[in-house]
């Protein structure tokens, strides 16, 4: 199961966190306050990041790198750390495995071929793998800086080889943790909402994972594996698949590339959204169906500390809508299904029989004692701080393999038509696609711009504030310029929270990385040009 | 626990930090939200989303109906006639095409209840491995 290995009280007490690819003051000011207290108590921050964020001002260090290059520093960092004998000999020894194989792929890349493709001095590089290995304590924190890329998994196993190589895993203070974006994305995997993936983490065709499921659920598991987002879009495109049913996701405005995704649900025979608001998907249904939100449901959520927590009501919802677990059964029985949940604890008691590692966690208990982190095996295991200790102990059991991982340029690079790369994030008071952020009060800001270079600015002849268009292969949009200092020469940053004043995804790029699925929002070359509609600033050229 | 009986105790809905938080009631809308002292993940901090962003809750944009295309619109219907109709036209699907002409689109923001059931709903009812949310990232 990909999970967080550590706790945020750890980031209090530990030497070095490396933030790679997260703009956690920004994105998870929360985790960001534990890092605060982390560095006053003693910690070096190392900021990893193309653009110069806030963060950077309190770290140690800011690696300016390049976008799409992490595994090209990475890999950097590793041949420093082999090269002048900084490896944990013994736990590389005891607890992993095809070391050689990856000392061999890092052979080539030395800290002075890194600086070329990652723009990152070859001495910063050397500084930070020797701070990094020497560390008695260090711990690597990303987000999708690290895994919005067509490689994603691949810059994933680029860090996880650093903490193999090191023996920064498997104890209090040292750890790989990836930071989740929204309040439910740990569990929604651990839930088994996965295409390869039943509940508790069961590969969908582990021979005793699918047995445990049909004995409880009383019906076979689907042999064939399923399709992700990016294949299940393809998969409408060309008509295999003819209904789909959306819960409170809203892709046509959070999907890569946009006006594309639109197309294809507007293709399907029967589209049903369940949602607790009106949202561009939900206006291309043939039945919407009222959910109730937050404030308003039951059930429990798990956080990226792999801590499941309780969600109580204070309200009732609106109208005539229902908590989301309900109307789902509401349609599982009106197609046949024999289910009797009385309560979100009902559906509770059912996924503890089917994941060990939730086994110990009942409703009862988070009541008494608060959330517990899993894996909470039986009623009185008090729940795990950080996983993977076992490398430590004289049972290693299956050892860690080191993944070695070669650097690829991002899948689409600047070039004479579109000079400029385009990534995109989140701002501070916002979030997503805006259904929920558009119309609070007491926020500055409250509309889109794209950020820029003002060498980059003052090159076109652009002037802070005015209205340019940015097109893509895919598509183009109308927005205002904001010079920024955050932002390196080549590069522009433009959020998603406002898709009805700037519909950024409909620039991005949907190549994917083939082993998640996941698309390259992070990366896509754009081109800026004069606007000739100053009169309708929010006129979204389609 | 809370000692104050229009006080609850949740978790917020934003990023995946899962701040601890107090809710408070008046006459049926939110009154206020803090952080909660006791959550051993935020140690009773909040940011801005957490601490204002909950406006939309009482949005007159919500949802509070289902509705179903009749004549290209959406309209008005009931739970029963949203119900059924579903029922039918999935089973009708289902038996033309067959269970893989089904996809889900599950939810990060919800419960594990929720992505419980819609899992258990695709594999068993549907018959199809084809669920999704963002949580490969």
């Amino acid at each position: 199961m990909g999970a967080a290995t550590g706790s945020y009280d750890e980031l209090e007490d530990t030497e070095v966190i490396v933030v790679w690819g997260s703009n956690t003051q920004e994105c998870h000011p929360i985790i960001f306050n534990h890092m605060r207290r982390g560095i006053k108590k003693g910690a070096k921050m190392v900021v990893i990041d193309p653009r110069q964020i806030d963060q950077t001002k309190l770290a140690y260090k800011w690696l300016p790198v390049r976008v799409g290059t992490d595994i090209a520093l990475a890999n950097a960092m590793g041949h420093v750390i082999i090269e002048e004998g900084l490896v944990h000999q013994d736990f590389v020894q005891k607890a992993t495995d095809q070391f050689e194989k990856y000392k061999e792929e890092v052979k080539t890349y030395t800290p002075e071929f890194a600086e070329q493709v990652t723009g990152v001095p070859a001495e910063d590089i050397r500084e930070i793998a020797r701070l990094y290995a020497k560390a008695d304590k260090a711990t690597i924190c990303w987000t999708l800086g690290i895994t919005e890329h067509h490689n994603g998994t691949e810059n994933v196993f680029a860090l996880i080889n650093l903490a193999l190589l090191t023996g920064h895993i498997g104890k209090y203070g040292s750890g790989l943790n990836p930071l989740r974006g929204q309040n439910n994305v740990q569990g929604g995997g651990d839930m088994g909402a996965l295409p390869n993936r039943l509940v508790g983490g069961w590969n969908y065709d582990d021979p005793k994972g699918r047995k445990l499921h049909e004995q409880v659920w009383g019906t076979p598991v689907p042999e064939k594996i399923g399709k992700h987002q990016t294949l299940m879009l393809e998969a409408m495109e060309n008509e295999e698949i003819k209904a789909v049913y959306v819960i409170g996701e809203n892709p046509v405005q959070s999907d890569a590339n946009g006006n594309h995704v639109e197309k294809v649900f507007k293709n399907l025979d029967f589209l049903v959204v369940q949602d607790i608001l009106m949202t561009r998907t939900a206006m291309l249904a043939d039945v919407v169906l009222p959910a109730t939100g937050w404030a308003e449901n039951d059930g429990t959520l798990i956080n990226s500390e792999r801590r499941i927590q309780r969600v109580r009501p204070a309200l009732k919802g609106p109208g005539v809508s229902r908590h989301d677990h309900q109307i789902v059964q509401d349609i599982a029985k009106k197609m046949g299904a024999n289910w009797k949940y009385q309560c979100a604890e009902d559906i509770w008691e059912e996924i503890r029989k089917l994941a060990p590692n939730f086994a110990g966690v009942t409703y009862k208990r988070i009541d008494e004692e608060g959330g517990l982190q899993w894996p909470c095996p039986d009623e009185h295991h008090p729940g795990t701080t950080y996983l993977h200790s076992r490398l430590w102990s004289d049972d290693v059991g299956m050892k860690a393999k080191f993944m070695p991982t070669h650097y690829q340029p991002p899948a689409e690079e600047p070039d004479a038509e579109y000079p400029l790369m385009l990534t995109t994030g989140r701002r501070l008071q916002f979030y997503n696609t805006g259904v929920q952020t558009r119309d609070y009060k007491k926020v500055k800001n409250a509309e889109e711009a794209l950020e820029i270079h003002a060498d980059d600015a003052a090159k076109y002849g652009f002037i802070d504030g005015e209205q340019v268009k940015v097109s893509s292969r895919r598509g183009s949009l109308v927005t205002k310029i904001k010079i920024s200092k955050k932002q390196p020469v080549g590069l522009v940053f433009m959020s998603f929270h406002f898709p009805d004043q700037a519909s950024t995804n409909v620039l991005t790029n949907s190549a994917t990385d083939p082993l998640a699925g996941t698309a390259e929002f992070k990366a896509c070359a754009v081109k800026i040009e004069k606007c000739a509609l100053l009169n309708e600033p929010d006129h979204i050229v389609e | 626990m809370l000692a104050q009986p229009n006080q609850v105790e949740t978790i917020c809905s934003f990023c995946g930090t899962g701040c601890g938080l107090v809710v408070e009631v008046e006459d049926s809308k939110i009154s206020k939200v803090k952080g909660y002292k006791e959550n051993p993940s935020s140690h009773g901090e909040t940011c801005v989303k957490g601490a204002l962003g909950w406006g939309y809750i009482h949005s007159d944009r919500r949802l509070t109906q289902p509705l179903i295309r009749k004549n290209g619109e959406l309209t008005p219907a009931s739970w029963e006639e949203a119900l059924n109709l579903i029922a039918t036209k999935f089973a009708e699907i289902k038996d033309k095409h067959g269970p893989d002409a089904f996809g889900c689109f599950s939810s990060s923001r919800s419960t594990n209840e929720l992505n419980y059931l819609a899992g258990k709903f695709m594999r068993t009812v549907i018959g199809t491995n084809n669920i999704d949310s963002c949580n490969r990232t």
